[in-house]
């Protein structure tokens, strides 16, 4: 199995790299964002703003990116797949590449943003901390709304709607957690966040580990 | 659901239905309640804003249950009653929130305050109108009863942890959080509990009653259409 997740994630990673268009698209997007919100906003002076606007980009970047991870697929080859690797390799597989994805996307907005908007953050390892949870749980929710999205007939309005509401806990407790990385405040502060986004994201994965056999069968 | 007991063409539970949301409705504004800082009188919403948000969790656990049963079993007619389940559930959802911003209007001054209760309710809401858009937009009935089963479990489980865990992390205006008197600071006050309790299963059997005839038109549509 192991094996098969490793061959399945390596197969996205090319695939990805023979359509470059689509990866640069992806940054260019975060890129514009920045832009955009720099041009809106000029300066942003009040902290929980910064922090507010940074992981709303987040969202819209993982939203976008994500979606893609099963609409790119045609019938045909989700059928190839069957055939070839179990269905929970498949999830695993996917969710891996989206959180690799989602990093280097929170790299790009992070950089972007800082040069633009500035960076008032005080304790980067626990800020990157924060990106890094806040990421994966992200890249398991993403990906799995993205499957079911993509079964209802590939409508990126729809993967919205899904997927905004059940992300509301995991993006308020991000946003709380890396505010307090930008407070420079204690680890043993934000000890209990820490804990909390773990369990949510091993809930989260074990959930979508679980329900996407039943989603794959058609 | 039997109908071995029926008194003029209605079974007992729906008798039961009437007589406790009856007995809730007269009661709970009658009977003498403790005066509590900040809430005053208008602690009897109670027995009405409180009672609605119980039944619709259970409305939505029995919702996910036919949920999951739907996904062990393929069984269409489970599908049908998992969605009128969260159907009836969003209905008391809604007058849930009418009943709430209300009483938010006259006891806090504003229809809507950022509170991590009131906004888990908000999600929760905007989780099931997602799961009817997702519905409405799948032809195949297979296809939609699993997906729509899969989405449900996905984040109805999500949903608890932000209504039941992380509320208590942070302080909260709402009755019975940071300090605020609720349901558990009168516990001894044992006469609330007479009224509270039966309009919980008064609002549960109204939204069952709901259900079952729900279930029963579709049932016939879909016979109608074969």
């Amino acid at each position: 199995m192991i094996r098969q997740v490793q061959f399945l994630i390596l197969k996205e990673i090319r695939l990805e790299w023979k359509q470059k268009y689509a990866f640069q698209e992806l940054l260019l997007y975060v890129v514009s964002t920045v832009f955009v919100c720099y041009l809106s906003f000029k300066q942003i002076i009040d902290l929980p703003t910064w922090n507010a606007l940074f992981w709303i980009i987040q969202l819209f970047a993982g939203v976008n990116a994500v979606a893609k991870s099963f609409m790119q697929e045609s019938r045909g080859r989700m059928l190839y797949y069957y055939t070839l690797a179990n269905s929970r390799s498949l999830i695993l597989a996917k969710t891996i590449y989206s959180l690799l994805l989602m990093l280097v996307l929170s790299a790009c907005n992070l950089f972007f943003y800082s040069l633009f908007i500035g960076n008032p953050v005080q304790d980067f390892p626990m800020f990157f901390l924060a990106v890094f949870l806040g990421s994966s749980g992200f890249a398991s929710v993403l990906s799995m709304v993205s499957a079911i999205a993509s079964k209802a007939g590939n409508n990126s309005t729809l993967m919205s709607i899904l997927s905004f509401p059940i992300l509301i806990p995991l993006l308020m407790t991000t946003i709380r957690f890396s505010k307090n990385a930008m407070d420079g405040l204690a680890w043993s502060v934000s000890w209990q966040y820490i804990i909390i986004l773990t369990a949510l994201n091993a809930l989260v994965f074990a959930l979508a580990y679980l329900l996407f056999p039943y989603l794959w069968r058609d | 659901m039997s109908n071995k007991f029926e008194i003029a063409g209605i079974s007992w539970w729906k008798w039961t239905c009437i007589l406790m949301l009856f007995y809730s409705l007269i009661q709970g504004l009658l009977i003498p309640v403790p005066r509590l800082p900040i809430l005053h009188e208008t602690i009897r919403n109670l027995f009405f804003h409180v009672t609605m948000w119980f039944s619709m969790i259970i409305m939505m656990i029995a919702s996910l249950v036919y949920a999951i049963r739907y996904l062990g079993s393929n069984k269409l007619d489970l599908d049908i009653k998992s969605e009128q389940c969260a159907y009836a559930g969003i209905f008391l959802g809604i007058l849930g929130l009418i009943t709430g911003s209300i009483w938010a209007k006259n006891t806090w001054g504003a229809w809507w305050v950022n509170d991590a209760k009131l906004n888990g309710a908000a999600a929760t809401m905007l989780v099931y109108l997602a799961y009817m858009i997702l519905r409405g937009s799948l032809d195949d009935e297979h296809k939609r009863a699993r997906l729509s089963a899969v989405y449900s479990i996905f984040a109805f489980t999500l949903m608890l942890v932000f209504i039941m865990i992380l509320p208590r992390l942070t302080d909260s205006l709402h009755p019975g959080n940071g300090g605020n008197p609720a349901f558990s600071s009168y516990d001894l006050d044992n006469r609330m509990r007479t009224v509270f309790y039966p309009a919980v299963i008064g609002w549960t059997l109204l939204a069952a009653w709901i259900t079952e005839i729900r279930v029963r038109m579709k049932r016939l549509s879909i016979q109608n259409e074969n």
